[in-house]
């Protein structure tokens, strides 16, 4: 912000300055501005208006004809309605589950996957491999594999005499089962940052603490974790991102049921999409994108000074 | 000694049976499903409806191969071709104008360059608000079109590029402009002719990492491109799941198709997938 004004104000005497404009001049040539026009127009038209345009969009009772202003009403119907309002909080717990334990495990998993084992290479492979999938393949499969009769989940847990839950079938489990597996898929990206910033730090800080008598579990804790905060910082901000948009794997296990008990805010905007109510869609898309800028720039901002200050 | 002895043969068993655990566990938890994918793509339709985990006792991968591409008048085939013209339009749009950004971002300070900064971030952040994208789509005549669903992923996929490009020209040294600049070659021939080239590495890792994104995207084509003429390989997928659910072989073996390209992807670009996914995500 101060840079721009601060560059605002330079700019008027500039103009006078004959010197200073002939190299202004010489450096348009070089790298001229025109290299923006591509991107920024296809950009403009397809993200920054269509934003802009949702704010104004949400206030409206909103057809494929025409579009009435209406206030603040969508926005009240939306927290009012509590199938609406639920979706909220599912997005919430989705988003801050799988990206808890993507961090947990991810780092687990690369410590392990970083140690002297045999066979690494092929262990950090099958790890990873579920990134690349589509979620629309993983969702379908896993959606068949958590069937309560027949899937292979269930049929395994009923050898070792545990009747297996309705995974995706039973609304209090069906959110908590699409997280699962949305850490399943995604496990694998995590690991791979934390494996790049294990094999960053310098061997000697480890035979340093072996010096001092340190064990695995103090060079764990007092060498490895400390120094992986700009991973984790990665890790926590991608899956966040991830996990509060998310809606292919959503969509193709549960469609948000049973009932409205797994749908998340992106789930939501396609419904009332569908149904033509794209006021209300529009509304929703509001609520998803004050809810990501509220919670990725105050963490942006807090994870980023923490690197700062050490 | 006999200390150090026993911490190296300690090391050894650790790392046999560190191992091992290992080998195990991720077969049951991340071998077991694709496995599973495939022998069920292998059953006949009425052993694959058991759904059970066992070696196929009758053979049928080609039959299953054939009869789901042949389904619902070779809808497979146009998916395909759709979601190949997707991925190759939007994946070479995107890398030319964000490696058009990046150079100029990174080269030349201007009193734009924090906006600029901040509409990258934005992107990368901001989820897109999906109606008014398609009435603007609608004014401008390419809503339902294939041409429009490439732009559009050109649009998403843009700020993540543009990332990438900046850090690596940051690495080209500002000596080569001037020296090009010297023998004459004007803006266009030095950003094509010189940097584009030296660009070469951080643009395959770019080609690759979006071309999985694009290719596994099944959100916006589900909205912006809907119907079956425009139908991409996921969106096929997604209504196959509605239709195929007596017919659990051709839905394992539609699934096992989509997931081939991308593990053909990972065997040759191991290295730049993993270079693109874990570095310059998030970097600002």
């Amino acid at each position: 912000m101060t840079d721009t004004l601060h560059a605002r104000t330079q700019e008027a005497p500039a103009s006078i300055d004959a010197p200073d404009r002939t190299r202004k001049a010489r450096k348009r040539s070089t790298y001229p501005m025109w290299f923006y026009a591509p991107a920024g127009v296809i950009y403009g038209a397809l993200f920054v208006i269509p934003t802009f345009a949702s704010f104004y969009f949400a206030l409206t009772r909103w057809t494929i004809f025409d579009s009435e202003f209406i206030g603040l009403e969508n926005f009240k119907t939306f927290f009012a309605e509590p199938y609406l309002f639920e979706s909220l909080l599912n997005t919430l717990f989705y988003a801050t589950f799988t990206s808890g334990a993507k961090v947990v495990l991810g780092l687990l998993l690369a410590v392990f996957l970083s140690s002297q084992i045999i066979a690494r290479g092929y262990l950090r492979s099958v790890v990873f491999f579920p990134v690349l999938v589509s979620a629309v393949g993983v969702g379908v499969t896993f959606s068949v594999l958590m069937d309560p009769f027949d899937g292979l989940i269930n049929k395994v847990l009923a050898v070792f005499g545990v009747e297996g839950p309705g995974w995706l079938t039973d609304p209090d489990l069906a959110l908590f089962s699409v997280a699962f597996v949305d850490v399943w898929r995604g496990v694998g990206l995590a690991t791979l940052i934390y494996i790049a910033g294990i094999v960053a730090i310098p061997q000697e800080y480890f035979e340093a603490a072996k010096v001092d008598g340190a064990n695995a579990w103090h060079r764990f804790w007092h060498v490895t974790l400390p120094l992986m905060r700009p991973a984790t910082t990665t890790v926590i901000i991608l899956s966040l991102i991830g996990g509060l948009r998310s809606f292919d794997l959503i969509w193709t296990m549960t469609k948000g049921g049973p009932g409205f008990s797994s749908d998340v805010l992106a789930s939501v905007v396609y419904k009332q999409y569908q149904a033509g109510f794209y006021g209300l869609s529009t509304a929703g898309n509001v609520v998803l994108f004050v809810l990501v800028a509220a919670i990725i720039i105050p963490l942006f901002w807090f994870l980023n000074r923490k690197e700062v200050d050490q | 000694m006999s200390t150090a002895v026993q911490t190296s043969k300690l090391n050894r068993t650790y790392s046999r049976l560190g191992g091992l655990a290992g080998i195990i566990v991720t077969a049951v938890v991340f071998l077991v499903p694709f496995a599973f994918i495939f022998v069920t793509a292998s059953k006949t339709r009425a052993e694959a409806s058991l759904l059970e985990f066992s070696w196929p006792t009758e053979w049928a991968f080609v039959e299953n191969l054939v009869e789901v591409v042949q389904s619902r008048d070779y809808i497979l085939i146009t998916a395909f071709i759709n979601s190949t013209i997707l991925t190759v339009g939007s994946v070479t749009i995107m890398v030319v104008v964000s490696a058009m950004v990046g150079y100029v971002l990174q080269r030349r300070k201007s009193r734009w360059n924090p906006l600029i900064n901040f509409l990258v971030l934005a992107g990368l952040i901001v989820p897109p608000a999906v109606v008014p994208t398609i009435w603007v789509m609608q004014g401008l005549g390419i809503y339902k079109t294939l041409h429009g669903l490439i732009l559009i992923e050109v649009a998403f996929g843009m700020a993540f590029c543009i990332l990438m490009f900046r850090a690596f020209v940051s690495t080209i040294p500002r000596e080569l402009d001037e020296a090009a600049t010297m023998d004459g070659a004007g803006p266009v021939r030095l950003f094509f002719k010189v940097i584009f080239p030296l660009l070469r590495s951080v643009i395959v890792t770019v080609i690759v990492v979006q071309s999985v994104t694009v290719f596994n995207d099944f959100q916006n084509p589900l909205y912006f491109l809907p119907g079956d003429k425009g139908a991409t390989v996921q969106v096929t997928l997604y209504n196959f799941q509605g239709q195929f659910s007596t017919s659990w072989n051709l839905l394992f073996m539609d699934i096992l198709l989509i997931t081939v390209p991308m593990l053909i992807m990972y065997i040759f670009f191991n290295r730049q997938i993993v270079a693109g996914m874990t570095s310059g995500a998030v970097k600002g």
